[in-house]
């Protein structure tokens, strides 16, 4: 058992023996999810504060479940209608907050570095829930579960990782996380949506799906967002469908076996075919979901154990 | 004033390419020479070196609009703590130094205020904003030494060159920042592995040489004098040298932070190190490097750019651009040295020599007759960077904790010696 990691503010930053340690944890919330009376007392009198400074359903609610299941007083912001509006910086919101004594803290924000800015400030346990392109360990780490529970293993698989690389926090966490644990990994996508020096990665870079999918065992699909779609990186969402939304045949270049996955919510029709995101033997987005509540359960769980044992042992190295 | 003589000095003479052990004698503000004088104060400098002080073009000084961030006073005990002379003002300032009665304003205070050497320059345009020229003639009588826009590049390449041609003909030099603004618009970072791993918006450093290629061919349908303010990647350093093999009037700088770091130190988003341009690879700082020590870049800055902490605790893209650099020039150049990427008069020649001579000053030598502007430092003395312990008002210095070797122990400006416990004496 080792998770010695006090925030977790990315993948980058973790040992592969902490992500195994988590998933493994994980696995046994994804039991206690499907009972009939999902509740555990791990986080029984510790107050969880979700702080969304950029918009979130799905995250969100998947945190604010992780938190009730596990017994934690759980409250969220709405941090775009707040007093950053009215000028207060993000440091002064950090250290309002702190002094009402949270345990958890779990941040979105759209500037990369600006949850690390955050825990700097702060003395409880801070959890990355997506800043700007940076990173978003929690989604990688749903992923990698997904993953492991679908094909028996988390190495020597591998991994094309589709769409809009350079704007995507996801696909960066993935790319730590799947490469910490040994995967091959390729990125696939139009180079204008690609980031310069992704090749010095130790990545694979593709410009066309025939390629990348080529016996691929995993297949991430990115959200492309709206605002990127008309002209500005891709001519129109028509030729990138041609070209890069999943449908049948190009994920017949993938192994007959491959999973497709999906962080959502998804353009259908734009990066993704309906036939292939619905199609039950192939597609495991909504298995992402349900692993979403289970590592977030986990996550916490470690962090908050990590914030006792401070106390508890008084500077004693153990 | 009773004549002075250094004995038993290493005279670092960037006009000689000398460093040698000798004596310096000065009397009434200016270099007497090297034989001795009669009732002479004798300072023995116990072999340590004696240099021309620095002249640091591009020194942002916050006033006015800002003093809460550095004024007059502080820049200028910042400047000889850290062996500083001249300092050279940007006119970057709220509101910008763009007509003579700011400049009136500016000179005024940097006379009551500074105890070195402070020369403006003025804006190219009316508020910097690129469409209309500023009174260069009138700013120019009042004493404007150059015309810049400072970060801000002239991106109608119709206004930039009429700029230019006005300027040519009252012999006027342009200070430019060479960039292609639509390209780097809202960029914090060069692109590369680190910005795309971090996930920092980033510009190619391609965009230094475009914008230094168009510049280039302005100069050459003008004829005008142009000094690009900083030169940090190795591309451009190929444009620059083959512009000034043609004959153009175009001379370089560049800042001490980009000679001396690289876009790794940014680390986890450490805004101290957010600089403008970003900071660039290694191989660039090598290569920018080599150009200082073979001459192609001509001069060193530090840039000063005072930022309070609130401008600088922000998220990375929020956080404001600039470092201060007054007092760390010097030991921070001493790495160049201490590497072996350049010697001492080579270096002083960057930091004192050429930019006085683009501006026209007889500082920066240690000839006769030129102005008793020195500074005595130790090469090798190693110090803790602290930047709390700095003159500026700002405390953004990357170099905070840093180990460094190099300390100023005394600076005179025009035969009055500075007294200000200089950084390193901490």
């Amino acid at each position: 058992m080792s998770f010695r990691a006090r925030h977790l503010l990315g993948i980058e930053h973790l040992a592969p023996d902490e992500i195994t340690t988590l998933l493994d944890l994980a696995d046994t919330y994804v039991d206690l999810n499907r009972r009939d009376v999902k509740h555990d007392t791990a986080l029984t009198g510790l107050t969880q504060i979700n702080m969304f400074f950029e918009n979130s359903t799905r995250t969100q609610a998947s945190f604010e479940i992780a938190g009730k299941r596990l017994g934690a007083d759980v409250m969220n912001m709405n941090m775009q209608a707040s007093s950053t509006k009215k000028g207060e910086t993000l440091v002064d919101t950090a250290l309002t907050l702190n002094a009402m004594h949270p345990d958890l803290l779990v941040v979105r924000h759209p500037n990369s570095g600006a949850v690390n800015l955050l825990a700097q400030k702060v003395n409880c346990a801070v959890l990355n829930a997506g800043d700007g392109r940076h990173e978003h360990p929690t989604q990688a780490l749903l992923d990698a579960l997904t993953i492991r529970r679908a094909k028996g293993r988390l190495h020597r698989l591998t991994v094309a990782i589709c769409g809009d690389i350079s704007h995507s926090r996801v696909a960066r966490s993935n790319i730590h996380l799947l490469g910490k644990m040994e995967n091959r990994i390729r990125l696939v996508g139009p180079p204008t949506l690609m980031p310069s020096g992704a090749a010095e990665w130790g990545v694979e870079v593709c410009n066309t799906m025939e390629e990348g999918l080529k016996d691929a065992d995993v297949v991430m699909m990115l959200r492309l967002q709206k605002e990127r779609m008309d002209g500005a990186f891709i001519p129109s969402e028509r030729e990138y469908y041609h070209r890069y939304g999943l449908d049948a045949k190009k994920l017949s270049h993938a192994k007959g076996d491959a999973i497709v996955m999906h962080p959502g919510p998804m353009n259908r029709g734009v990066e993704i075919d309906s036939t292939i995101a619905d199609d039950i033997n192939r597609s495991v987005i909504q298995d992402q979901v349900e692993m979403g509540v289970a590592v977030r359960m986990a996550a916490m769980n470690l962090l908050a154990r990590n914030l006792h044992s401070k106390h508890e042992d008084n500077g004693v190295m153990v | 004033m009773i004549p002075t003589i250094f004995t038993n000095a290493r005279l670092i003479d960037p006009e000689k390419g000398t460093d040698t052990i000798g004596t310096l004698a000065i009397k009434d503000g200016v270099i007497a020479g090297p034989q001795g004088l009669d009732g002479a104060t004798q300072i023995d400098c116990d072999g340590k070196c004696l240099a021309p002080g620095i002249v640091d073009i591009g020194v942002k000084v916050s006033e006015p609009g800002e003093r809460h961030k550095e004024s007059f006073r502080t820049a200028g005990l910042a400047a000889a703590a850290g062996g500083v002379t001249t300092i050279v003002t940007r006119p970057d300032t709220l509101p910008a130094i763009d007509t003579p009665e700011v400049l009136e304003f500016v000179r005024r205070r940097a006379n009551e205020a500074a105890p070195v050497n402070v020369l403006p320059m003025a804006a190219l345009t009316r508020g910097r904003e690129g469409r209309e020229m500023a009174e260069i003639g009138f700013l120019l009588d009042a004493g404007a030494v150059a015309f810049t826009d400072c970060d801000r590049v002239t991106e109608n390449p119709k206004v930039f060159s009429r700029c230019m041609t006005y300027a040519a003909a009252l012999g006027a030099l342009v200070v430019a920042h060479p960039q292609e603004p639509t390209l780097s618009a809202g960029a914090a970072a060069t692109s590369g592995k680190f910005a795309a791993l971090k996930g920092i918006p980033a510009v190619s450093p391609l965009a230094e040489r475009m914008g230094l290629d168009r510049d280039i061919a302005i100069v050459e349908m003008t004829g005008g004098r142009y000094h690009a303010d900083q030169i940090t990647t190795a591309r451009a350093v190929v444009r620059l040298q083959r512009a000034k093999e043609a004959g153009l009037d175009v001379t370089a700088g560049v800042s001490i932070h980009h000679l001396t770091l690289n876009e790794l130190d940014v680390g986890d988003y450490r805004t101290f190190f957010k600089v403008k341009p970003p900071l660039r690879s290694e191989d660039d700082r090598l290569a920018v490097a080599e150009a200082v020590a073979t001459g192609v870049i001509d001069v060193i800055s530090s840039m000063h750019t005072p930022q309070d902490e609130e401008s600088k605790r922000l998220p990375f893209e929020e956080a404001a651009s600039g470092a201060i650099g007054l007092e760390t020039l010097l030991p921070a150049s001493m790495r160049l040295y201490h590497a072996g990427q350049i010697d001492l008069p080579g270096l002083w020649r960057a930091l004192s020599l050429n930019p006085a001579k683009r501006l026209g000053l007889s500082s920066g030598r240690l000839a006769p007759e030129a102005p008793a502007d020195l500074v005595l430092f130790d090469p090798d003395a190693p110090f803790v960077m602290n930047r709390f312990k700095l003159q500026s008002k700002s405390k953004n210095t990357p170099f905070d904790e840093a180990r460094m070797e190099g300390r100023v122990l005394d600076t005179w400006v025009a035969g009055e010696r500075i007294n200000v416990a200089p950084i390193s004496d901490v």
